[in-house]
């Protein structure tokens, strides 16, 4: 079904369907994360990639047009670098331990330690907000970084000055 | 019509949602990341029904720019002042005489900025992206 969304993405000429698209889209790899037993992740993935940036979008598709203009050069070029790129992802894929498995390097560096320990030493049952506020508070902390980073660039990009601020809006 | 009944029944839950996500991070899914964009979602959802000048009313633009900066100051804030206490940065142990208390502690302040940097830096951008139309989504 997602194969089947991204493909009419990049069918459809109309950008306003596109967008929505955008959005069942992000719905459908939320449900995709519930059963993956990421729910943390699926919160995020639902309210920001089909909540937050469809009202983006449709917010600058106000200011733009609503039709995608055709496309100047063929596609074929671009088309062999995705499948390239893609099938060199695939085969990296080829590599990585099956999925699940108990055994595989990355769950017996630190994770058993963090799950037997964690919430003793922490206090807090979820493990992934032991994990993600005490131990990893460096990244999580860089994380933050970036979006305030996001945020102060679109800030700067985009305010007007307070003089046009009050005249130039209506 | 309907959609402004609706949205003043609905966005009291979805906030009250968001925090009851903030606060119950430790015990079940979610923490500041995914509460800061449902409160921002909220409110955009508000921007929406009732308007963008009502909006800026309700949350002026002061309000979310401060916020932005607020979050992260809070969280590195942390940091220091387990550094002032005698530990290392972002260390929680020592922001409380209880260990496990302290982290409690740490956490807690931590998903609290992250939680207000989220929903600043989301509110921030649909405001910049949303106040560059000529005032048309304030009638919808």
């Amino acid at each position: 079904m997602m194969a089947a969304t991204a493909l009419a993405m990049a069918r459809v000429r109309n950008l306003f369907a596109v967008v929505v698209l955008g959005g069942l889209y992000s719905f459908l790899m939320a449900t995709v994360l519930v059963v993956l037993d990421a729910v943390d992740v699926a919160m995020t993935e639902a309210a920001v990639g089909a909540g937050v940036s469809t009202v983006l979008l449709l917010g600058t598709l106000y200011l733009t047009h609503s039709e995608e203009a055709r496309p100047r050069h063929r596609a074929i070029l671009p088309l062999i670098v995705a499948l390239v790129t893609g099938g060199l992802l695939v085969y990296g894929t080829l590599g990585l331990p099956e999925f699940g498995r108990a055994d595989s390097v990355i769950h017996r560096h630190v994770a058993p330690r963090y799950l037997e320990q964690g919430p003793k030493e922490t206090g807090v049952p979820n493990v992934v907000t032991a994990v993600l506020a005490s131990y990893r508070g460096y990244d999580t902390l860089g994380e933050v970084t970036v979006i305030f980073t996001a945020g102060i660039g679109v800030l700067a990009l985009l305010r007007r000055r307070r003089r046009d601020d009050d005249g130039g809006r209506r | 019509m309907v959609l402004r009944v609706i949205a003043k029944l609905f966005i009291p839950f979805v906030m009250l949602f968001a925090l009851y996500v903030q606060f119950h991070g430790d015990f079940g899914p979610g923490g500041g990341f995914q509460a800061g964009v449902i409160v921002a979602a909220a409110v955009i959802f508000y921007a929406l029904t009732f308007g963008l000048q009502t909006t800026r009313r309700v949350v002026p633009e002061r309000l979310v720019e401060t916020m932005v900066a607020a979050g992260i100051l809070l969280y590195a804030g942390v940091g220091v002042a387990g550094m002032a206490r005698g530990g290392n940065f972002l260390d929680y142990f020592v922001l409380s005489k209880d260990p496990v208390a302290g982290q409690h502690l740490g956490i807690f302040l931590v998903e609290l900025g992250v939680f207000i940097t989220v929903s600043g830096v989301m509110l921030a951008v649909f405001y910049m992206f949303a106040g560059r139309g000529r005032g048309r989504h304030d009638e919808q």
